[in-house]
């Protein structure tokens, strides 16, 4: 019988410990399936975050190390210039690279440091159990903005694939979601394509994943998915924001 | 026997590189020696000092709240460490640029006019040099040899800038 | 080779690359910027080698905690408000078994306090200095040539025990130049470390973490950590005995101030008193049991620190209350004199019936 499905090699053989509904699980698969399609699983090192994906390497089967919060872009930068035969990605929440990690992340991207982020977008923090976070929607309720985000107290979302895109040393930045079939496989040439340009050497890559958090959102995974569509990706629009490759795709 | 001088002026008088020079030839000599810079917010607004130690044995301190000897290249150097200065010490001077009198009676003043000297010499930045050549003279505190030796190091390759250096300093030794 | 006059700062950077350290991060800070820029010149364009001028301190640290997941040999300095900042990223590689040395040409505070060569950063240095319960090696040079011979044994040190390295120097230190000679020529094929992070290439994949959601596997990376302090404890001391033969009275200090401490006393020699000193050149793991064992010939101490008083507490501890401890401090980057300590220690000395 012809194998149509199968798990990715570099995704370990584990229960994933993330609620029903996540976007980790499926942005983990995806992104394994590029490092096996990409043949870089034995060069690979990934830099996950404090927060939910704190256990990836549980996950991942490929050399990680944990970075202390939001410095995922400064370790990142120092494993590469150690080693730079390496392919090294960080793996960063809203909270990680947009709030306590911006300058680490702004710097890393000016600097054009030849590494992958991949940016999830909750809006929220989730491990901690539902905070604003700087991605948060206005009006947005959560357990730090009980009365919904106002701009004025609280600030707007920001915009960090828009301010990141900016840089000189950034090559690649792209929103997508996972909340639907056709989103997640854009979402993967996406993260195909960060990954194919560190390998050729070409700067900083990054695509912001905006991503479904039906706990802390207190919805069901399907209004979640509904709700990316709805409200968050009219905040953060969908699609390429830079490209200096030349409009190639990673396919 | 410990010596600390201590060489006072504008930034751009070159006051570092004559201590530098000085250490550079004490070491050559096989002493013991430190070079302390002043550095940071204390050195911005144009005034630059160091301190060289020199002895025969480990020095313990490279600060010297009493020097020996003290070289003052322009007017404020010269009120800001006259009262420094240890009773005996020497005072050098560069009295093209400092005419008011020193407020002590208890040391010796040695004035060298270095700008006069060096625009004979057909360049006005090697003053410093001038003062070093006399203030080795006076002091005794490291051969003129040496001096010349550790040009070589700290001006390395720059042979030009060498000949400059030496031809000063053999002018503020003979001045003195 | 010859001797060369060189800053302390500068001669960290020598010794280091000599060492083999193949990658340094920094942030501009007084009085250790000469350390940066030799960095910048000597090590950045070096085949193999990597130099980030970083945006903030805790980006520079970060930047070491990855090189060393790589398995290089790497270095960042910075001096007190920038050692601050630092603690985060020292309390991670402590977590994480990597190896690194830090170096502090450590200035007078609290706050920004000033750019002179201070002494206030001992608690800090010697305790963690960052949260959870660990330590750092703490190593306190009183000249360049030590600065530069104990940079290099850092290198070792913290490959060895896999526990990062203070060097806690001084502005002072980094600002002056003296003679200074290198004992090591740079290899040629820099060390990477065995169980570096370099992909899963004929092995399993590996991680390096420090959080645990299992208190247990966290007390065990603890108890770990703790047979190794006690290892470094009895193996790695390091301490100087200067005069202490005959000594009615011993100070007690460490870097610059011990160097100061020993001009005032071949003073007191000189005149007559009975003065030795204990230097402890590990300022962590401290040379506890090498101290008290001075107390067997005196029981009069005198502490002299260019603080309040930090390092007295590890000399009360050593003695055990076997000592009688004086002490005298000048915080804030205040340089006192040899002749300043000599009034202190006849002081003292006869104030005890020494005499």
């Amino acid at each position: 019988m012809k194998k149509v499905f199968t798990r990715p090699v570099s995704l370990k053989n584990a229960v994933f410990h993330y609620c029903p509904g996540c976007g980790h699980s499926i942005i983990h698969r995806i992104t394994c399936e590029v490092i096996d399609e990409l043949g870089i699983q034995d060069r690979t090192i990934g830099v996950p975050p404090p927060g939910c994906s704190v256990f990836a390497y549980y996950y991942f089967d490929v050399d990680m190390v944990e970075s202390a919060h939001g410095r995922g872009a400064a370790v990142a930068t120092g494993i590469k210039r150690a080693y730079p035969e390496s392919i090294v990605f960080t793996y960063q929440g809203d909270g990680d690279l947009a709030a306590i990690g911006t300058t680490e992340t702004l710097h890393a991207a000016n600097r054009g440091e030849n590494i992958t982020a991949i940016f999830i977008n909750n809006a929220v923090y989730g491990m901690t159990g539902g905070q604003m976070a700087p991605t948060t929607m206005l009006g947005m309720k959560t357990t730090t903005s009980p009365f919904g985000r106002d701009g004025k107290l609280e600030g707007h979302p920001i915009k960090m694939s828009e301010i990141l895109a900016q840089v000189e040393g950034s090559c690649y930045v792209e929103r997508v979601a996972v909340n639907s079939p056709a989103n997640i496989r854009k979402a993967k040439k996406a993260i195909k394509k960060a990954f194919q340009n560190q390998i050729d050497g070409r700067g900083y890559s990054l695509v912001e994943i905006l991503s479904p958090c039906p706990t802390n959102w207190k919805m069901s995974s399907v209004r979640a998915w509904e709700w990316v569509d709805e409200v968050m990706s009219r905040e953060f629009p969908l699609g390429v924001i830079k490209d200096t490759t030349g409009k190639r795709s990673a396919d | 026997m410990l010596i600390k001088t201590v060489f006072a002026g504008f930034g751009g008088q070159g006051v570092l590189s004559m201590g530098l020079n000085l250490a550079q030839a004490a070491m050559i000599e096989g002493k013991y020696v430190t070079y302390l810079p002043a550095y940071g917010a204390e050195v911005r607004g144009g005034t630059a000092n160091c301190t060289v130690s020199v002895s025969d044995e480990e020095i313990a301190s490279p600060v010297a709240s009493s020097p020996s000897y003290i070289i003052a290249m322009n007017h404020p150097s010269m009120l800001r460490f006259q009262n420094q200065l240890q009773s005996g010490g020497i005072f050098f001077l560069n009295s093209t640029l400092i005419k008011d009198p020193v407020n002590r009676g208890d040391i010796d003043l040695v004035n060298v006019p270095v700008n006069a000297v060096a625009e004979e010499l057909g360049n006005i930045k090697s003053a410093n040099m001038v003062m070093l050549g006399a203030f080795i003279k006076k002091s005794n505190l490291v051969r003129f040899d040496s001096l010349i030796d550790g040009l070589s190091v700290t001006l390395k390759g720059k042979q030009k800038l060498i000949d400059i250096n030496r031809k000063a300093l053999a002018a503020g030794y003979e001045l003195a | 080779m010859p001797k060369m006059l060189m800053t302390g700062n500068a001669a960290v950077g020598e010794a280091a690359i000599r060492a083999g350290c193949q990658s340094y991060y920094g942030y501009p800070i007084t009085p250790q910027n000469e350390l940066t820029e030799y960095m910048a010149a000597n090590l950045g364009r070096r085949p193999g080698c990597a130099f980030v001028q970083a945006e903030s301190e805790i980006a520079a640290i970060n930047m070491v905690y990855g090189a060393s997941v790589a398995g290089v040999r790497t270095m960042t300095s910075s001096s007190s408000p920038g050692i601050s900042l630092k603690q985060e990223g020292i309390s991670y590689l402590a977590a994480c078994q990597l190896p690194a040395v830090i170096v502090n040409m450590s200035r007078g505070g609290p706050g920004l306090g000033s750019i002179s060569a201070a002494q206030s950063d001992y608690f800090q240095s010697t305790r963690g200095g960052g949260h959870g319960d660990y330590r750092t090696i703490v190593l306190g040079p009183g000249s360049v040539q030590e600065l530069a011979d104990l940079t290099h044994h850092a290198f070792e040190l913290t490959d060895k025990y896999l526990i990062p390295v203070i060097i806690l120097g001084d502005g002072m230190l980094g600002q002056m130049m003296e003679p200074v000679e290198f004992s090591h020529e740079a290899p040629e094929v820099p060390p990477v470390r065995q169980d570096a992070l370099r992909g899963a290439k004929g092995r399993p994949s590996r991680f390096v973490r420090t959080f645990t959601s299992n208190p247990p596997d966290l007390e065990e990376v603890n108890w770990s950590l703790f047979r190794r302090y006690q290892l470094l404890q009895k193996n790695e001391v390091m301490w100087e005995n200067y005069m202490t033969e005959d000594a009615r009275l011993i100070v007690t200090a460490f870097g610059i101030a011990a160097r100061i401490a020993k001009g005032a006393i071949k003073q007191a020699r000189a005149n007559g008193l009975k003065i030795g000193m204990f230097r402890p050149i590990t300022l962590w793991p401290f040379p506890g049991e090498q101290l008290k064992a001075l107390s067997k010939k005196t029981k009069f101490f005198l502490d002299f620190e260019m603080n309040m008083g930090q390092m007295i507490e590890d000399v009360k501890l050593s003695l055990e209350g076997a000592g009688d401890v004086s002490f005298h401090g000048r915080p804030g980057g205040v340089i006192p004199t040899p002749s300043e300590v000599l009034r202190v220690i006849t002081r003292i000395y006869y104030q005890k019936g020494l005499s």
